[in-house]
């Protein structure tokens, strides 16, 4: 499964260690709904260190579509919400 | 693992295909997308270069500021041998306050140090993904009709759409970032000017500094007037000290009130007294 961290590019996860991510998936969606901005951090921190241990880096020239985007470790709240509310103009120039 | 970062997914694929569906032919997407993806490219490298003209502005006002806090250390010594605790305590005082900006300066170095490393990175990869969209796009527009090309569009397109937004956020972040800390530059700017820190050029002349000076050209005129004295005691009729000898008595008469006026005359001393232009 591909990833991408935002800011960062994308990582190839195998199947059998996904299921590995989802316990941290988890605590960052609790944080973000109980909007426990230091919760956030330490969650997104844990997670996105996992996908990169596990997943092997795409390399620059290959076009992958990603399967799940995650924000870049210094996302915030807000910065989450933002990615989640973008509605018709914003992430994709043009 | 669904939710939400699915749904980022889907919000980002849904934009895509929104692109897509405004061109006839898919093979018309192909060039559009690549002419955007050139632009953006441009864009990022304008980015990278933003960021590094920041960067460097930062390191220019630490550097000032350093200046400032070395010679804040200096003024404070100096009053301190001239036994003005006083001025020493308002010299070290201010210093705490430049080295407090300078800590901050610091940290928005960093920051920005790290915004212009992920930049490049970004454009890096842009770049090799824009050469291999268009080894791809070429390929498909030679090999393929407008209704076979439908088909092979898909995850080269999407896969890119979806780079060139990660980039443009990016981007959009490292802008924002600079335009705050443009501001508090400004701001430090605008503080160095105004002289509440004192020019770091040294073309204007702080308090503490003005006052070091009258204290110092008071003490010039004292060791001067004793040297004097001393000559007058010592030598007699020597025929060098004639023009000397000639003055002395005149200054002789009134010492008093010639040291204060000496002391407020300072602006033109401290180019003709070197001890003077020590203490700046």
């Amino acid at each position: 499964m591909i990833v991408r961290i935002l800011g960062e590019g994308q990582w190839d996860v195998p199947d059998d260690a996904v299921e590995a991510l989802n316990g941290l998936d988890d605590q960052v969606e609790q944080a973000v709904t109980q909007q426990d901005e230091a919760k956030l951090a330490v969650a997104l921190t844990a997670l996105l260190d996992e996908v990169r241990s596990v997943g092997t880096a795409v390399p620059d020239d290959q076009i992958l579509d990603s399967a799940l985007i995650l924000p870049d470790v210094g996302s915030s709240l807000a910065d989450v919400e933002a990615l989640l509310a973008e509605s018709a103009d914003g992430l994709i120039p043009g | 693992m669904a939710g939400i970062f699915q749904r980022m997914s889907l919000i980002f694929r849904a934009k895509t295909d929104k692109a897509l569906d405004k061109l006839e032919d898919p093979r018309q997407t192909l060039d559009y997308s690549y002419q955007r993806q050139l632009e953006l490219l441009q864009k990022v490298r304008r980015g990278v270069a933003d960021v590094a003209t920041s960067r460097k502005r930062i390191e220019l006002q630490a550097n000032g500021l350093s200046t400032q806090s070395d010679k804040l250390t200096q003024q404070a010594q100096k009053a301190l041998e001239a036994g003005r605790e006083d001025l020493a305590r308002e010299a070290l005082t201010r210093r705490s306050g430049i080295q407090q900006q300078l800590t901050d300066l610091q940290a928005q170095h960093a920051q920005l140090q790290g915004e212009e490393e992920k930049l490049v990175r970004a454009s890096q990869r842009l770049q090799a993904k824009v050469d291999a969209f268009r080894t791809k796009k070429e390929t498909i527009k030679a090999t393929y009709s407008a209704a076979e090309a439908q088909s092979r569009i898909g995850e080269a397109f999407s896969g890119i759409s979806e780079e060139m937004g990660d980039v443009g956020l990016a981007v959009q972040r490292a802008e924002d970032k600079t335009m705050q800390l443009q501001a508090r530059a400004g701001a430090i700017d605008e503080l160095l000017a105004s002289g509440a820190l004192d020019d770091v050029t040294g073309t204007q002349k702080d308090d503490i500094t003005l006052e070091l000076e009258q204290l110092a050209s008071t003490s010039d005129v004292e060791s001067e007037l004793s040297r004097m004295r001393a000559q007058l005691g010592t030598g007699s009729g020597a025929g060098t000290q004639a023009i000397g000898g000639g003055q002395a008595p005149a200054l002789e008469g009134q010492p008093a009130p010639q040291a204060p006026a000496a002391s407020t005359d300072y602006q033109g001393r401290p180019a003709a007294q070197p001890n003077a232009g020590d203490l700046r």
